[in-house]
């Protein structure tokens, strides 16, 4: 597919050789940047997409472009950057943007790029992302060819359901920590399955006959034990211990016919592809903030450019009552380290000194603010970097506060204004990135081929009725019931889902 | 050749007109919810639709936010779950934002029709209006300039300048001359319409409460919609009564309560006096509907009403409506002496009768199901 944007050329051109000349002069390390000019539908298009000119049919995209163009259309929202993980890292300037803002974005960039190429969270994603979604495109689209596009759209429905149940640690498995894994399940598998003759029937038959082998396996031994009085072996638990990524669990184990497998896995890359920028939103953004900011008022703004970066900048910066601005608290932070590290106000001596006059006035002079930003981007994400970084000074200057709902006047409260609370609120939220940690224990529940979830609860409660829809499809990939473990209203519970409702199992 | 996503669009609306149809009853019963946008499209408000997930229940949640502020003030009105307009990074973001979505006449009224099974409407067969429609569907090379096809103006000025040699490719300047350039040109085509009426009439008199009101204006909502789907044409009028008649805007129809007593041959004459003054019924497709809580002022008052029906307003009309909207003071009489007359067997006219919201649909149905 042509896509409608082209190559930025002439002044602008200029500007960018002139932006990442600043940018490499302040040392960031970025990959080959190509910027692209397009129109407001093109940049629609592209952000429904996830910032890909070409991904899989599916009406969901269709549901952002509709909103996109609407919000733009009543000049509620506009976006004016793009930029995707990839290498070459691409970002897409809007046409109607003013030159102001084409710098402003463009410095933008840099910082983003830089961080794609040196975030060590990053460093496992695919960099031709654009190929391999082009090429998810294809593949689907030749499946709906085969089978129809309302069964395989439904059936990508069904697995975007479970798309966010995958492991964040899955990202850092060495490959002899991903062999010991696959070892594992292999042998889970092949203890199980005993005589089991190797055929060519599909892994999806297969993984279906194992369940219900290992009922038969059961019985026999129950008649062997009985007969010569032998102890009885169970077959050992699948999965061994339990499982975050619930997607390569499905891929293994669900009775699904290649095609659907295929899904899954397509579904799951794409998956793990966006993690990382889920898990540097804060880092990411603040990052980038950062540097155009930096590079903007020390080396490519005008004289006459200053009232519209102010404005456009504050704009970016806004914080809000309701939520956390990750550009606003990034930046700071950023900010606040760089001023820490370069006037030596951590450490042991800095946090026991009482006196709070020479605690302000702290400055050892260590000049090492640069350096150490640049480390904090390379090794952390945004648990590691509000957990360390995060000071009671830092939420007092930031007038940061948690609030929550009272039910009495039906309205969402200022609850306090405390350190810790804030800190441990902002980390409960950042956590497995937001979602509840939801784990495969069991494939073999009530020793009836039924699919055991633990939730492993934190304090919150899951939505029930979001959790019943997303039973339901899990129901129809995994075609037993299905089950999850979690708290509710302070109980240890087991909801069954059994194809029609979700019940507490007693 | 459009771009992929506009595919992806339309599978999103087909989604959507699919909602609209699970929940028309709901639509339909709570009256409101279905904001006119224009002259030809509506806003129906929907939760957004979600790919369900594992999340945390929202409101134990709580969050944080940044400002000032003492511990107990409210954050703001109603909390906004959503990142800030425009800033997201893509291929995130699941918010729970309101959806609004737009649909035409066409595609609200096809599912209002798919929904209750409504056969087309045959119009009758009388002479049908002709009509001269101008629509621009060629290129011509003479025009005004606000008719001006750049892109054919230009496209010529480089044939000829290709042509010619004196194009550059170097310098494309293509510089278009008084030859080349091309109008939009209108094709004039005669089109076969057909034209309909709905004269609405309603009894305005003490008995007839807001509800009832209510009942009537979304019960009239989806009959003019249906029709306009099926009409090129409409017109739209109406009556309010009680003792005596009078023709009123949409507005005040809906609106005005009147105390007196009820005589409905009022109306009944007002709409004949109208038809015979507006609509040929050689011309035209006559819809009269009359919605009342069944009184009337008087036995006598009743015979006259029959008496004007029979002799003017059915063999005029494609079909009479009377919708009885049941209310606490009315005796609903007016259904019972409808019924002994003209009842199933008789199909040019229609009674239903209206419980209360949850029964607009089936009276609808009731009303639009024959197809006339």
């Amino acid at each position: 597919m042509e896509m409608r944007s082209s190559p930025i050329k002439g002044k602008l051109r200029d500007l960018q050789i002139e932006i990442e000349g600043y940018a490499k002069e302040f040392g960031l390390d970025f990959f080959p940047q190509i910027f692209e000019m397009c129109d407001y539908d093109t940049i629609n298009i592209l952000a429904a997409q996830g910032g890909f000119p070409t991904r899989y049919p599916h009406w969901r995209f269709g549901m952002e472009y509709d909103q996109l163009s609407k919000g733009y259309r009543y000049g509620l929202q506009k976006i004016y950057e793009m930029v995707i993980n990839t290498d070459p890292c691409y970002a897409y300037l809007l046409q109607v943007n003013n030159w102001v803002d084409q710098k402003i974005v463009m410095a933008h960039v840099y910082g983003h790029n830089d961080f794609f190429k040196n975030n060590m969270w990053f460093r496992t994603t695919n960099r031709k992302m654009m190929d391999v979604m082009a090429n998810h495109g294809t593949k689907i689209r030749r499946y709906m060819e085969k089978y129809g596009v309302d069964k395989v759209e439904a059936f990508i429905d069904r697995v975007l359901s479970l798309e966010n149940l995958i492991s964040v640690n899955e990202m850092f498995e060495t490959q002899e920590i991903k062999r010991h894994r696959r070892e594992l399940n292999e042998q889970a598998r092949t203890e199980s399955e005993d005589d089991y003759v190797n055929d060519d029937r599909s892994e999806a038959l297969k993984s279906f006959m194992r369940t219900k082998k290992r009922g038969e396996d059961l019985r026999d031994y129950e008649k062997k034990s009985k007969e010569d009085h032998k102890e009885l072996v169970l077959p050992k638990k699948i999965p061994p211990k339990p499982e975050r990524d619930l997607l390569q669990f499905l891929v293994n184990f669900a009775p699904v016919e290649e095609w659907q497998a295929d899904i899954i896995g397509i579904l799951r890359e794409e998956s793990y592809y966006f993690l990382p920028q889920r898990l540097t939103k804060i880092m990411n953004e603040g990052w980038a903030s950062y540097w155009h900011s930096t590079i903007m008022t020390q080396r490519a703004l005008d004289a006459s450019e200053i009232v519209d970066f102010a404005d456009k900048h504050a704009g970016v910066m806004a914080m809000s009552r309701q939520q956390m601005n990750p550009y606003k608290v990034g930046i700071e932070l950023m900010r606040d380290i760089e001023h820490r590290w370069n006037t030596g106000k951590f450490g042991k001596e800095y946090n026991e000194c009482q006196n709070m006059s020479e605690k302000n006035n702290w400055d050892l002079k260590l000049g090492k603010g640069r350096e150490k930003i640049f480390e904090v981007r390379k090794t952390h994400n945004d648990i590691s970097f509000i957990d360390e970084f995060l000071t009671p000074e830092f939420c007092q200057r930031q007038q940061l506060f948690t609030y929550k709902y009272n039910p009495r006047t039906g309205r969402y409260e200022i609850d306090h204004r405390d350190f810790l609370g804030i800190k441990s609120k902002l980390l409960a939220q950042l956590t497995n990135f937001g979602s509840p940690m939801i784990e495969v224990d069991d494939a073999n529940f009530k020793n009836r081929g039924e699919l055991l979830l633990v939730h492993r609860h934190s304090g919150v409660d899951l939505d029930m009725n979001y959790a019943s829809e997303t039973l339901k499809n899990l129901f129809h990939i995994w075609t037993r019931p299905v089950n999850i473990r979690t708290k509710f209203d302070e109980k240890e519970v087991v909801f069954h889902f059994d194809g029609k409702e979700m019940k507490p199992l007693h | 050749m459009d771009h992929p996503i506009k595919r992806d669009h339309s599978r999103f609306r087909k989604i959507v007109k699919g909602r609209v149809r699970e929940n028309l009853r709901k639509y339909i019963s709570q009256g409101q919810q279905i904001i006119p946008k224009g002259t030809d499209k509506f806003t129906v408000p929907m939760p957004q639709i979600d790919t369900p997930r594992f999340k945390f229940g929202d409101k134990s949640q709580g969050g944080m936010g940044q400002g000032d502020g003492k511990p107990g003030d409210p954050v703001d009105g109603q909390q906004d779950p959503n990142g800030q307009p425009g800033q997201g990074e893509a291929g995130e973001g699941e918010g729970s934002k309101e959806l609004e979505v737009e649909l035409s006449v066409e595609e609200l009224a096809q599912i209002l029709g798919e929904e209750l099974a409504l056969p087309n409407i045959e119009p009758k067969g009388k002479k049908s209006i002709h009509s001269q429609v101008d629509r621009y569907t060629t290129v011509g090379n003479v025009g005004p300039d606000s008719l001006k096809h750049l892109k054919r103006t230009y496209k010529q000025a480089l044939k000829r300048q290709v042509s010619m040699g004196t194009y550059d490719p170097n310098n494309p300047t293509v510089i278009p001359n008084r030859a080349d350039y091309r109008y939009r040109a209108a094709d004039t085509k005669v089109e076969n319409q057909n034209a309909a009426v709905v004269i609405y009439m309603m009894d305005v008199s003490g008995s007839m409460g807001d509800e009832q009101k209510e009942i009537v204006r979304t019960e009239s909502f989806w009959i003019n919609l249906w029709l306009k789907s099926q009409y090129k044409d409409i017109d739209i009028r109406y009556i309010i009564h009680d003792a005596t008649a009078k023709e009123v805007d949409e507005n005040t129809f809906f609106r005005t309560r009147e105390s007196g007593g009820t005589l409905i041959s009022s109306a009944y004459t007002l709409c004949k006096q109208m038809i015979q003054a507006d609509y040929n019924p050689n011309e035209w497709n006559i819809y009269p509907f009359h919605f009342s809580d069944g009184d009337n002022w008087s036995a006598d008052d009743t015979k006259l009403c029959l008496q004007l029906l029979d002799e003017f307003i059915i063999p005029s009309s494609n079909m009479f409506c009377y919708g009885q909207v049941e209310s606490r003071y009315g005796s609903g009489q007016f259904y019972k002496d409808l019924n002994a007359k003209y009842s199933d067997k008789n199909s040019e006219v229609i009674l239903s009768k209206i419980k209360n919201k949850d029964g607009i649909l089936d009276s609808i149905k009731e009303f639009l199901g024959k197809g006339k």
